[in-house]
């Protein structure tokens, strides 16, 4: 395969900055949801 | 009477219709369970346009394996704008009808369409150094993504500018809605002026001029992240609504604490 260095540069950032986001948006949501679980257990969200 | 018949006098009937949705209950009970399935989705159908382009769609008769960069560079350069409307319908709702979840949906939209305009940009120099021989011109496609680049990025920095989060999410409204006039630029660039950027392959009114083995990969990539993209922007709006809510408790106990001493002072 030709030019692989920058095929998998390109396939390599776009996993890493779609992945992170992706990371980070569901640990924020669960982190979210601990915090407000522990200041107001009135059900589950 | 209800919450919602006021509303609707006050707003008119699109502005009740959408005022329904600005409960951020409701919203939380709706994305709750949707929100998993939107995931996998999104992450199956990316993954098979991925795999699909990286290793049996046919490379192309004149760049090579190169063109295999277009399976990651168009759905982000597509998602990117795509994003970039959304963010500019949420300002617009935000605007004309003060909608709470809106302000917080373009908040969210921001920072995900601003690192999806930035892998656009990267594996866009990236299929370029190969092809033009250098990683970046300044062709006005380019240009005009680095522009939409720049203005997700002053969204970003506005909205965060002010103390009051209302003064915050206005000026960035307001940014957004005036930044729309890039997309058309955007879209038009590789028309209206000589560029390097090759014209588009696939339209809304034509067929596509493209071997329909490099298409499919091409849509499923596309589907995936247009997926993904929402995925990830429900679920940090999500996030966002619950640590609104956490704010606000908080912020009752403490003036409440306050009121109590207060009390016991007198």
């Amino acid at each position: 395969m030709t030019h692989l260095t920058y095929i998998m540069a390109a396939y390599g950032i776009a996993v890493v900055v779609a992945g992170g986001f992706a990371v980070d948006a569901w640990a924020r949501m669960g982190r979210a949801r601990r915090r407000l679980a522990a200041i107001d257990p009135r059900g589950r969200r | 009477m209800n919450e919602n018949v006021l509303n609707a006098g006050r707003t008119g009937s699109a502005g009740a219709w959408l005022h329904r949705f600005a409960n951020p209950g409701r919203f939380l009970r709706l994305v709750r369970p949707a929100l998993p399935w939107l995931a996998v989705f999104s992450v199956v159908i990316t993954a098979t346009g991925l795999v699909w382009g990286f290793g049996f769609a046919p490379a192309d008769w004149q760049q090579g394996d190169a063109s295999r960069i277009m399976y990651v560079h168009v759905p982000s350069a597509w998602v990117a704008m795509a994003g970039y409307a959304a963010l500019a319908g949420c300002s617009f709702f935000s605007i004309v009808w003060r909608h709470p979840l809106a302000d917080l949906a373009a908040e969210e939209i921001g920072p995900v369409g601003a690192g999806f305009t930035f892998v656009c940009l990267v594996t866009g120099s990236l299929w370029g150094k190969p092809m033009w021989g250098a990683y970046w011109v300044w062709d006005a496609r380019l240009t005009s993504v680095l522009v939409l680049f720049f203005l997700y990025l002053g969204h970003i920095a506005l909205v965060r500018a002010f103390d009051s989060p209302e003064r915050g999410a206005r000026a960035g409204a307001i940014l957004a809605l005036v930044g729309v006039v890039n997309l058309p630029v955007i879209k038009f660039s590789v028309d209206w002026w000589n560029t390097l950027h090759q014209t588009a392959t696939i339209t809304l009114t034509g067929s596509p001029t493209m071997y329909v083995g490099m298409l499919w990969p091409l849509l499923f990539s596309a589907l995936g992240m247009s997926f993904g993209f929402a995925a990830i922007v429900v679920a940090r709006t999500r996030a966002g609504v619950m640590e609104r809510r956490i704010r606000g408790l908080l912020m009752a106990r403490a003036q409440q604490e306050a009121g109590g001493r207060l009390d016991m002072a007198a």
